[in-house]
This record gives structure tokens, C-alpha cells and sequence, in this order.
């Protein structure tokens, strides 16, 4: 949800229209927890859940093979999954043969931010992947959405923008070790 | 100022610039963060002066406001579901007191079986409770609203609950300009109450009515309410004027001038239903909506005027009456009475279900051909519905409904995925 939200805030500081919701399970920290969030250049009214994905970002990958992740997601789809481990090591090889494999891609973003904030809290970091891999949202925008965020903790919000950043910077060398193009992913 | 902020957080920072002197409330899913917000701008000084009490209950929340209301204090709280039918003696009293009570209500259906997720059950619950009843479209509406809430409850002495779906828009975050402080200032002014607890002027409130003249009471409190339908436009006028943005008033009209077809509905799932009438309108197809934001007081005429042209009229609706059906739909029907006009009831969205465009699609495609049913239930699972159907007729210890219907799911689940 966190994670939703921030990427609403970050769209919302390049100046496009966002929305973000969750849709709540059980209330309690840890449990599984579906988030939505859509961008768009005008107006959003619709309130279904997002139902056709242009991105999924799987935070918890042990949730991969319990529920269908990527029912709806279509040809030209986005995948990022929150894991030091390839896709192959974690049992999703065969995403390769459904999506654009230089739309796949995993980070580990819990080690970073393990590293940078001393808990294994990834949600804002993972979005600096999400920015190095969709191009949705630029690296600064997902920067001022965390820093509006935790304002009252600049510490802990600067924190969270390195390890964003560092995510940003994995995830590019990843998508150009690769050989995958990253020139639309500007850092600013 | 335009924000990407949470629907409870802008309707908290909104309802903190009306300065209510007295905030109650027990935390209930989904009203907790508008309360928790409100709690944390008294703590700061931010809302200041104003009394945040913590309550042991709902029934005590609303008395506790309406305490407060009748000593002259701006009264707010904030409720859903079961904790709106636990205070519903009180809520009674409120508008029975003629008590300019403000109340948030984060719409959550009503168990059992429980659930915490969004439907209109429990508004219609407080239906006849003598509350002014105003429905949020979007989380921008539902700020606004409360601005205009209690301007209105003030000048007619009546309460005024603000329905905003919870969930949906009360943990959403979208673009929102919230009102400035200035600005409400200027359309809001200090509360002068028509009646008041005065220790140097003492006289009681809350009189025991005999039959000689409870009639009369009840019928001035009717009076009251009907006059918030002219009220409430002029409210909504003055506030586009002053805010820059239409918020609020009797009903919403959507490409509904020349339609054969008009969709009506409350809340945030006109958002949905209008990118389904735009699509429709795209394939040539003559369909419109209309929202319906006063529920109570019901603008009947604006209602009738707005459907006198179209051939038929399908409600959606969050709630149904038990062994009828569609709450909304009757009075859309009184509204409509005597004009050539079908009407059919879809029930939608209930315990949090979701309303999808598709689902919506084949519905509208249904009443445009003219082949819409009197009552329908959305996305009902028929076969879940036949299998305990069958089980109870099977055995008299068929056991459980609610656990049956779960156990053949095959996941006792709460709706993640």
C-alpha cells in the first residue's frame, strides 16, 4: 500500500493524474495485501480494480506461485519482482515466453534496504526499479514522493531515497548487462 | 492547494478548517484514519480550540456530540457499519433534537455475516433516522461536502451525514485540492445555534411529546428537511462560486439529455458507470447517468425531471431491503410514477465485490436492447447459491450458511487476490 501510494505521489510530482487503493485483507502488518495504482494524463473515475495490469511489482516473492500474479497482465506487460534470485531461480522462467523479456526483471531490494534503513522494509525502494525499468515515473519524482512521505523523519526519508537510488542503479546496470535499452529511464 | 493525499486524510484537514469544538469517536474500519487524523491535529495544536474525546462506544460518540451540539458547540464525529446501528438510538435523538450534528459515514456493509468492506447497507439503515444524507462521488467531493454539510446543518438545525465509500475513496489517495482556511472561513461562519444549554438562561431540550402534538413536532422536522432540497442547490451554487468547482447539490445529470437509457446510482461508483457510458456513447449508443448526491432529503422532482425523457432507468444499487429489493430504486420509482418510464434494480458491490466496467457493460448493453430484468444481482455466483440450496433441502442440519458457502469456495479467505 505504501508502495501504491508513493508511486501516486511520485506521478502526481511530474505532474500527471494518479490514483492509488488497496484492496484490504485481513488488517494486520505482514499479511498479503493487493495495492493498485494508475496513472494517466487526465481524470481517473473508474474505482474497479485494475484488472488489466500493465505492470505487476510482486514485493513478497514467496507469494509467486500461491496466487495467480499475472492473470491480465497483457504481451507488452511489465514484471518486477523484489528478489536478489533471477526469475529462473525463483520457478518463473517461462515469464520469458508470455512478456517482452526486457520487461522482466528482479531487484533485490529487500537486501538494500536491509542495508540502508536496518529493516527489511522495500517498498520505497523498490520503486527506484520500478522507475529504472517502466520509465513511468522519474527517479527524482519517486525521491520527492518519499521525502513528502517520512517528512518527519528526514532522516529516514533520505534513507529511503538512497535506497531507491541504489535499486534505480542496479536495476539499470541489470536491464543493460542484459543488453535491454535504458536510455528511457532518465534519472531526472 | 492541490495534493495526491489519502480520501480520510483530505476529509480530515477539511473537516479541522470548519474548527469543530468537539470531535468524538470510536475507531470503526474504514473511519479509523479520519479519526486518527482529526486526533493528531487536535494533539498538535493545528485544530485548535477543539476537544477530542475518546469514547467507549458509538452509542456514547454520538451522545457525546449531541451534548456538545446542544451546549453550542460545533459537533463532529465519524462512524461505519455496525457502529452507526450501535449508536442508532442516538442518532435518532440528533435529528429528533434538531441537532447540527456533522458525521462522516465511511459506508461499510452490515453483518452478519461480518465484513468489513464497502456497501451502502448501512446508510440506508439511517434512511428515515431525520439525517440529511449526502453521497461522495470522489474523494474531492467528500472534502468539499463537508464544507457545505455543515453550513446546511447549521442554518436548518438539522444533522447532515456525509456518505463516503469506505475503502474506495476513504483509503484511496487522488489529486485533491483541498479548500484553504481563508476560503471556509469565508463560507463557513461561527455557529449560532437556535437552541442552547445555557446555565444563565437555563431551559430543558429533549421534552417528553404526548400524542397532543408529537405529530407536529415530526411533521416541523419534515418541513426542515424539505427545505434543505432548495437549500442544498443554492449551497452548492455559492460554494462553485467561492471554490471554484461543483461540488455537491441534489443530483448529477451525465450525458443524460438525449439517452434512451439513464443509469442512476450514489457514491463513487458513478466514476465506473460514466467511463462505461462514454464507451457506449462512443459506439453511437444513447445511454447517460444520473448521480444522485441528496438521498435524504430525496430530491424527487430533480429526479423526475432529469429521467422524464428516458425509456428506462436502471438503478445501481450498494444495498438491497431483505425480501424486497432495491432501496434506491423505490424511491427513483415514486419520483418516476406516472410517466412512461421501465425501471429496473441491478444490486451491486455488496461486502466490497467489485463493480467492474465489464460487468456494468453487459448490464447496459441488457437495458439498451430493452431486455433489462426487474432485479437483478450482479456477478451473482449461482452456483454457490444452488449448492447450499440444495444442502438445506437435503438436511435440516445443513449448519451454517455463511461457513457452507466459504467451505465450498475452498479458502476461508478476506479477498486478497
Amino acid at each position: 500500500m505504501t508502495a501504491a501510494d508513493l508511486l501516486a505521489l511520485a506521478a502526481f510530482t511530474d505532474g500527471r493524474r494518479a490514483q492509488s487503493f488497496p484492496s484490504f485483507g485481513s488488517e494486520r502488518t505482514g499479511a498479503p495485501v493487493v495495492a493498485y495504482c494508475r496513472l494517466a494524463e487526465r481524470e481517473i473515475r473508474t474505482r474497479e480494480p485494475v484488472v488489466a495490469p500493465d505492470c505487476v511489482v510482486v514485493i513478497d516473492p514467496t507469494l509467486v506461485h500461491q496466487v495467480d500474479l499475472f492473470s491480465g497482465l497483457d504481451g507488452d506487460g511489465y514484471v518486477l519482482v523484489n528478489s536478489s534470485r533471477s526469475l529462473q531461480t525463483l520457478g518463473l522462467g517461462s515469464l520469458a515466453e508470455h512478456f517482452r523479456p526486457e520487461r522482466l526483471l528482479t531487484v533485490g531490494a529487500t537486501d538494500v534496504a536491509r542495508r540502508q534503513l536496518g529493516r527489511p522494509l522495500p517498498n520505497a525502494a523498490l520503486l527506484g526499479g520500478f522507475a529504472a525499468l517502466t520509465a513511468q515515473v522519474t527517479l527524482a519524482a519517486v525521491s520527492a514522493a518519499i521525502r513528502a512521505r517520512f517528512g518527519r523523519d528526514s532522516a529516514l526519508a533520505e534513507r529511503n531515497v538512497a535506497a531507491a537510488s541504489e535499486v534505480f542503479q542496479q536495476a539499470c546496470l541489470a536491464l543493460t548487462a542484459d543488453g535491454r535499452a535504458v536510455l528511457s529511464a532518465p534519472a531526472d | 492547494m492541490l495534493r495526491q493525499i489519502e480520501g480520510s486524510r483530505a476529509v480530515a484537514e477539511t473537516v479541522a478548517r470548519c474548527r469543530p469544538e468537539v470531535v468524538c469517536a470510536y475507531p470503526i474500519s474504514p473511519q479509523t484514519h479520519i479519526i486518527e487524523a482529526l486526533g493528531e491535529l487536535v494533539k498538535s495544536g493545528a485544530l485548535a480550540p477543539c476537544e477530542f474525546l475518546n469514547v467507549e462506544s458509538e452509542f456514547a460518540a454520538m451522545s457525546v456530540a449531541i451534548g456538545a451540539s446542544a451546549a453550542g458547540a460545533r459537533a463532529f464525529t465519524a462512524t461505519a457499519s455496525q457502529g452507526l446501528l450501535f449508536m442508532m438510538e442516538a442518532v435518532y435523538n440528533a435529528s429528533g433534537l434538531g441537532l447540527p450534528i456533522v458525521m462522516t459515514l465511511a459506508n461499510r456493509a452490515v453483518g452478519a455475516p461480518i465484513n468489513i468492506w464497502n456497501d451502502h447497507s448501512d446508510a440506508m439503515a439511517a434512511r428515515d433516522a431525520g439525517w440529511v444524507q449526502l453521497f461522495a462521488e470522489t474523494i474531492q467531493e467528500a472534502a468539499d461536502l463537508h464544507v457545505q454539510a455543515f453550513r446546511l446543518a447549521e442554518e436548518l438545525s438539522v444533522p447532515v451525514m456525509v456518505c463516503m465509500d469506505g475503502f474506495i475513496l476513504t483509503h484511496a489517495t487522488e489529486l485533491v485540492d483541498l479548500p484553504s482556511q481563508e476560503a471556509v472561513d469565508a463560507f463557513l461562519p461561527p455557529y449560532e445555534p437556535r437552541q442552547v444549554l445555557d446555565p444563565d438562561e437555563p431551559y430543558s431540550i429533549g421534552a417528553m411529546v404526548g400524542p397532543e402534538a408529537f405529530e407536529e413536532v415530526r411533521y416541523l422536522a419534515h418541513a426542515r428537511q424539505l427545505s434543505a432540497l432548495g437549500r442544498i442547490p443554492e449551497l452548492a451554487e455559492e460554494f462553485a462560486e467561492a471554490f471554484g468547482r461543483d461540488s455537491g447539490g441534489l443530483v448529477h445529470p451525465y450525458r443524460s439529455a438525449d439517452a434512451e437509457v439513464v443509469v442512476v446510482a450514489l457514491g463513487s461508483v458513478l466514476g465506473t458507470i460514466k467511463d462505461v457510458v462514454d464507451a457506449h456513447r462512443e459506439a453511437g449508443h444513447r445511454i447517460g447517468a444520473l448521480g444522485i448526491t441528496a438521498f435524504r432529503p430525496f430530491p424527487g422532482d430533480a429526479v423526475r425531471n432529469a429521467l422524464a425523457d428516458a425509456q428506462r432507468v436502471v438503478v445501481v444499487e450498494k444495498a438491497f431491503s431483505v425480501g424486497f429489493g432495491g432501496v434506491l430504486s423505490t424511491d427513483v420509482a415514486m419520483a418516476l410514477s406516472g410517466l412512461p418510464v421501465s425501471l429496473s434494480t441491478v444490486v451491486a458491490g455488496l461486502g466490497g465485490r467489485p463493480i467492474t466496467k465489464t460487468s456494468l457493460q453487459s448490464v447496459f448493453e441488457a437495458a439498451l436492447r430493452g431486455e433489462a430484468e426487474r432485479l437483478t444481482f450482479l456477478d451473482l455466483k449461482t452456483e454457490l447459491v444452488e449448492r447450499e440450496l440444495e444442502r438445506m433441502a437435503l438436511r435440516r442440519r445443513s449448519g451454517p450458511t455463511a461457513e457452507n458457502v466459504l467451505r465450498d469456495i475452498g479458502t476461508v479467505r478476506s479477498g486478497v487476490g
